[in-house]
């Protein structure tokens, strides 16, 4: 089979085998903060569950890593569900997540706006419920190149899922109730803003071919994180004047108050540099200045993936003292490692 | 009145295996018209479901149509994940309530069925016609089979007309803009491409078109 077709450019065996060899893997590197359920695809924090702790899962499509496997750990997630790439999960693998790490103190999903892990979420937590366990479902969707609106899906969840996942984990570690985790992280989600472009398309292992074809000077402008193609296409620009898209985009639809702090996260799409990446928060945090915005926190980094895609995404988080503290509490994931 | 056909379990069985068998031919049609519109994997998750659900179909050759229908449908569920798992899935699981627990079903009974699948995919995916879905193809169906059991239509007539108002609502996707599901996120840029969810419904009543036209 494999001698037959010709292999593609990525480090992989089959293709069909991709997502369970690569949790195989994170779960060998990272012994000590995670043990990987190969039965139920799952990944399950060492030393879950945490008697009465509030636990957080996440999942949805795989294709987006360090999200969220490489999030899971102390201070973090308590559970993520890889989906097939680019694919939901289904609620099988929530429902055994959710037991996993159930400690008592209730049990919190958090949903991607994206209709499939919608659906999914809502039929394992249906089902969690007939068992007993309290779980609520937060649904992040951050992303202000999608109109909420009666003729879109509703704005997709991208950036800011990270933001919520460190933030709402930090507080469910310090030993917040159910209630109170729930309040911050539709926080996270309320005062975070998003916006994306792709240099180039990705190829998802399965198909072995681009989701799309972006010629060259061109880019992608307003995507999502499954490869799927943007609002529009426009000439590529420099790193100035995409800045300027991005910091316009996320500050107009945020509405911050001049003088607010904020978090500005910076993340590349799997196949942009960190040269690029530390060029572009410095073009970014001049512009947040500019507009009256102090970035007291930010993140630099490849954190919310589509597969190879180059590219990146801007999110901004409007902080208050809580979030600042909780973002600063010490986490201890395969991805993020502070504090503690 | 409509010709008396008696459908049982092994029409299920026999759908089920069509549908399967045309997704593997189809599966890379599939892939193509997702990715002009999506992220590219809807042939692939329909493929695997449904390799799933003839699997476990073969290995419980017993029980009652509505039986079977249940157990696709959380087979489906279990193994295709995205949006078009928890739909197609909850779509048979429903249909398969609505056959009850006889051994067979007739004509007006496979009707039901598929009302209560159209109706379950409209109460979980919130979709009405004209938002550039399955609903786009699997609403005429319904309506067609309806109307074909109204007039007495045969069964194979009734199917037939229905495959076609199928195709038809499927290629009547091609100028719509999308309103739901991930392709909405496009706007403007989803007009011009057939929609894949309405296509793999086209096909999974073309399945079932071709089960019943070869019951004895």
């Amino acid at each position: 089979m494999a001698t037959a077709t010709r292999r593609m450019r990525k480090i992989i065996n089959e293709p069909d085998q991709v997502v369970k060899e690569s949790l195989a893997g994170l779960a060998a590197s990272v012994p000590d903060i995670l043990r990987y359920d190969v039965a139920n695809q799952i990944l399950v924090r060492a030393d879950a569950p945490v008697k009465g702790k509030v636990a957080l899962i996440s999942g949805g499509g795989s294709g987006h890593e360090p999200l969220h496997g490489g999030f899971v750990g102390v201070g973090m997630l308590d559970a993520a569900c890889p989906g097939e790439v680019f694919t939901s999960p289904v609620p099988d693998q929530m429902l055994a997540a959710t037991k996993a790490v159930d400690g008592g103190a209730g049990v919190i999903h958090i949903v991607k706006n994206y209709t499939g892990d919608v659906l999914n979420f809502k039929m394992a937590a249906d089902e969690a419920a007939d068992e007993g366990i309290k779980v609520e479902a937060i649904v992040i969707d951050d992303d202000v190149a999608v109109q909420d609106s009666l003729y879109t899906a509703g704005r997709r969840g991208v950036g800011a899922t990270v933001l919520a996942e460190k933030i709402g984990g930090a507080a469910a570690e310090r030993g917040d109730s159910l209630e109170a985790v729930v309040s911050v992280i539709r926080q996270v989600n309320e005062r975070g803003r998003s916006f994306g472009i792709a240099l180039s398309s990705c190829i998802p292992p399965a198909s072995g071919k681009p989701i799309f074809d972006l010629p060259e000077g061109e880019m992608e402008v307003g995507i999502g994180i499954h490869g799927e193609p943007g609002r529009r296409r426009a000439p590529l620009g420099s790193a100035a004047e995409i800045a300027d898209i991005m910091v316009e985009a996320v500050t107009s639809d945020l509405a911050a108050k001049p003088g607010s702090n904020v978090l500005a996260f910076v993340n590349g799409m799997g196949g942009t540099p960190l040269l690029e990446l530390y060029l572009l928060y410095g073009e970014v945090e001049k512009r947040l200045r500019a507009v009256g915005l102090t970035p007291v926190r930010n993140l630099v980094g490849s954190y919310i993936t589509s597969l190879e895609m180059a590219g990146a995404s801007l999110t901004v988080l409007e902080l208050d003292e809580q979030l600042t503290a909780l973002w600063d509490a010490p986490v201890h994931t395969a991805a993020l490692r502070w504090g503690g | 009145m409509a010709v008396a056909i008696a459908m049982d379990a092994q029409t299920v069985t026999a759908w089920m295996n069509e549908i399967a068998a045309s997704v593997r031919a189809e599966r890379d049609y599939l892939v193509q018209l997702d990715a002009a519109i999506g992220d590219g994997d809807h042939g692939i998750n329909l493929n695997r479901g449904f390799d799933a659900v003839a699997l476990a179909l073969s290995t419980e050759p017993d029980g009652t149509p509505g039986k079977l229908l249940i157990l696709s449908g959380k087979t489906l569920v279990s193994t295709v994940g995205g949006a078009s798992g928890p739909l197609w899935g909850s779509a048979l699981r429903k249909a398969g309530r609505a056959l009850g627990d006889g051994p067979t079903f007739d004509l007006a009974q496979l009707v039901e069925a598929m009302a209560a699948a159209l109706a379950s995919i409209q109460d979980l995916g919130a979709a009405v016609p004209g938002d550039k879905t399955m609903v786009d193809a699997l609403e005429p169906a319904v309506a067609s089979m309806r109307e074909g059991l109204a007039r007495g239509a045969s069964s194979g007539e009734m199917l037939r007309s229905a495959s076609e108002a199928a195709e038809a609502g499927m290629r009547a996707t091609i100028p719509m803009q999308a309103r739901k599901g991930r392709a909405s996120y496009l706007g403007e840029r989803s007009i011009g491409h057939q929609d894949p969810g309405a296509t793999s419904t086209a096909m999974i009543i073309r399945a079932l078109e071709r089960t019943v036209a070869s019951t004895p």
